[in-house]
């Protein structure tokens, strides 16, 4: 899950890294009555979860009250790469004399994590690294032994931090790295941290991607989940327990297991179809997680025919026939379906799914079948 | 032969008097598998259809004999069962569970690094089976033959899917081992590819990959390096829009990072044939090892 700016500088603060204080806003009216509490100057930032936020006209300095409440009314609301600003953060001003950059990244590869320093901050990181990548400092940390502050020294030199700021900038980096590790982080990045005239340190930006799977011990980070940020299919799958990730297509796409679905959307696009949907029901799906996923499935408008891939483990074939007759008998789907039984109980699937003759609804008896008459089916062609 | 489990396979179940675990773990008995022990905290001393049950690790290998552990307890106990198992001296972990948060296996994984001869397979994976002569885990063992290709893969029902094209064609398998679809498993196709290089009965080897992290790829250079036997690849998700977790947790196109397309492109640069669907692959292993 990641965060928004400001719900990662509450975590910062969480764990003593210095921040600028800052207040957020829903409103025009809100952010008004946060800034005449910050005074001026004063500066507005639009919350969404994307970079660039700068350069898109998301952040804007107010003098004033005249310019706060200018900036405030045309920043919510505004588009930012296809995501629109619905939240504000409105934040102190802050004296910057240096710009760096620092990061926590769960490297996979590695399996360990990196921290990253750099003093070209304030950029875009990825091409930093690109053109001058041994302006960035890397190690890795024991993940059992943690981060030791000759670590933090030795980054720090590497990265040619002025002398009066390596101890300072060898606790930022400690305290990031307290964070990433008790909030269970996959990311923690500042950019910039900044270094003020009295040769301070503050981390003026953040951006926190938090590891869903352990989401049930952090029970305050798991509320600020926002919903209103996730497509209407995606949050209903969600509700319902169901791996969904919405695409662009018009096929419909139902299986059991991640990979053999994703497996199934390729076999869909080499037979010339497009994708609507990932949809794992996951292991030993049963006929109520079938009927659900139905609906999932067809409350996309774009979708005009629906592929049923199974390969049935724990997953019982009968029990998907049985659901999908249930949700045909409940709220009967206005497109075509094609089903693909396989694996455990598979005979008796196919036998239930006969006899029940459900209005459109085909077999198929391979998966490059089941591809091949789905993608015709949703090109409006008859089987 | 086969790998990982087989007729020496002596196995403790974690989470045995659950109804998953203790489903499973029957269907596991009822293969063949030679199911020594059990292991639920303050359940010790019961029994499970006549599989005892103890209250820790230490009790159940020491009285039981166990030397594989499969490890189905919910997510927010199950780094510390697999941790116990291995500190108990089992030498082959399997953990079926899936959601360990990241930490958790990141943890594990350092952990059992540090101890030589440990190794924990998965987690959020299908288990291993060797047709014929051991099952652990999930894997619908009745599709499955004894024969001469061994499989890995980071998903499960994608290898029933694969396996059962294999089938058709008239393969058997000398064992099928599901890595996991998480960011740190215990395993990596590397592992896997040293084992069935190693293993007689083996004489071409499948890999199912997906999208996400770079085990492909650093897989690729492995087998041009150290593998004589032929490999098949496949590799799912060229369909996956970048920045989604496409159901399990290790399944993501970070920036350009993890693509199909460049693991495919990685694994041919080596000479490794990849399928472009599941039944391609089998039509691959025709080719190489005849019908």
């Amino acid at each position: 899950m990641d965060l928004l700016e400001y719900q990662g500088k509450q975590l910062f603060a969480r764990h003593e890294i210095p921040v600028p204080s800052g207040i957020p806003a829903r409103t025009v009216d809100e952010a008004m009555a946060a800034a005449e509490q910050i005074g001026y100057p004063c500066v507005v930032k639009a919350q969404v979860k994307i970079g660039g936020r700068g350069k898109a006209g998301g952040v804007k300095v107010a003098a004033n009250a005249t310019e706060a409440r200018e900036y405030s009314e045309a920043i919510l609301g505004m588009d930012i790469k296809g995501f629109t600003v619905y939240e504000l953060w409105i934040e102190e001003a802050s004296e910057i004399e240096a710009e760096y950059y620092a990061a926590i990244v769960f490297d996979r590869s590695a399996r360990a994590p990196l921290v990253m320093l750099s003093t070209q901050g304030g950029m875009d990181i990825e091409q930093v690294s690109e053109e001058t990548p041994e302006a960035i400092a890397t190690l890795h940390v024991d993940p059992l032994l943690g981060f030791q502050p000759f670590e933090a020294r030795r980054l720090a030199f590497e990265a040619g931090i002025d002398a009066d700021l390596i101890r300072p900038i060898g606790d930022f980096l400690t305290r990031l790295y307290a964070t990433f590790i008790a909030e269970e982080a996959m990311l923690v990045e500042v950019n910039p941290v900044i270094i003020t005239p009295d040769r301070k340190v503050k981390a003026l930006d953040s951006k926190i991607t938090l590891d869903d799977n352990a989401l049930f011990r952090h029970t305050e980070n798991a509320a600020l989940r926002d919903p209103s940020d996730e497509d209407p299919q995606e949050q209903m799958a969600r509700d319902y327990g169901l791996a969904y990730v919405k695409l662009d297509g018009d096929i419909g796409i139902f299986g059991n297991g991640a990979g053999l679905v994703m497996s199934t959307l390729d076999v869909v696009t080499i037979f010339g179809g497009e994708p609507a949907n990932f949809l794992d029901a996951g292991g030993g799906a049963k006929p109520e997680a079938i009927t659900r996923a139905v609906e999932v499935i067809c409350s996309n408008e774009n979708v005009t025919a629906v592929l049923f891939n199974i390969f049935g483990g724990i997953t019982r074939c009968d029990d998907v026939a049985t659901g999908l007759i249930e949700a045909f008998a409940t709220n009967p789907p206005s497109v075509p379906f094609v089903v693909r039984l396989d694996g455990t109980n598979d005979v008796e699937g196919r036998r239930i799914l006969a006899e029940a003759d459900l209005p459109g609804v085909y077999t198929a008896s391979t998966m490059n079948e089941a591809a091949e008459k789905v993608v015709a089916l949703a090109k409006g062609e008859s089987l | 032969m086969s790998v990982l489990v087989g007729t020496d396979t002596r196995l403790c179940v974690s989470g045995i008097t659950g109804s998953e675990g203790s489903f499973h773990t029957l269907n596991n008995r009822a293969y063949g598998t030679n199911v020594v022990s059990g292991v639920t905290p303050g359940k010790g001393g019961q029994d499970v259809e006549g599989i005892p049950v103890f209250n820790t690790f230490h009790a159940a290998v020491e009285e039981s004999g166990a030397n594989t552990a499969m490890v189905f307890v919910p997510p927010p106990f199950a780094a510390d069962s697999i941790l116990e198992a291995a500190d108990a001296g089992i030498e082959t972990i399997i953990a079926i569970t899936e959601g360990i948060p990241a930490h958790d296996e990141l943890r594990v994984y350092t952990q059992l690094k540090r101890m030589p001869g440990v190794r924990l397979i998965g987690p959020n994976c299908p288990g291993v089976l060797s047709p014929g002569k051991a099952n652990v885990g999930i894997i619908p063992a009745s599709f499955f033959k004894e024969g001469n290709v061994g499989v890995m893969s980071r998903s499960g029902t994608l290898t029933y899917q694969i396996g059962n094209e294999l089938a058709q064609k008239g393969f058997g398998n000398s064992s099928i081992v599901g890595i996991g679809g998480d960011p740190i498993p215990g395993t990596s196709f590397v592992d896997v590819l040293e084992l069935f290089e190693n293993d007689d009965q083996t004489e071409l080897i499948v890999m199912s990959g997906e999208i996400g992290g770079d085990a492909e790829e650093v897989a690729a250079e492995y087998i041009a390096e150290h593998v004589t036997k032929p490999v098949v690849g496949y590799i799912a998700g060229f369909a996956a829009p970048p920045g989604k977790t496409m159901g399990h947790a290790g399944a993501i196109v970070s920036g350009s990072k993890g693509t199909a397309a460049a693991k495919t492109e990685a694994l041919e640069a080596k000479g490794v044939r990849v399928g472009r669907t599941p039944t391609q692959v089998a039509e691959i292993a025709v080719e190489i090892l005849g019908g």
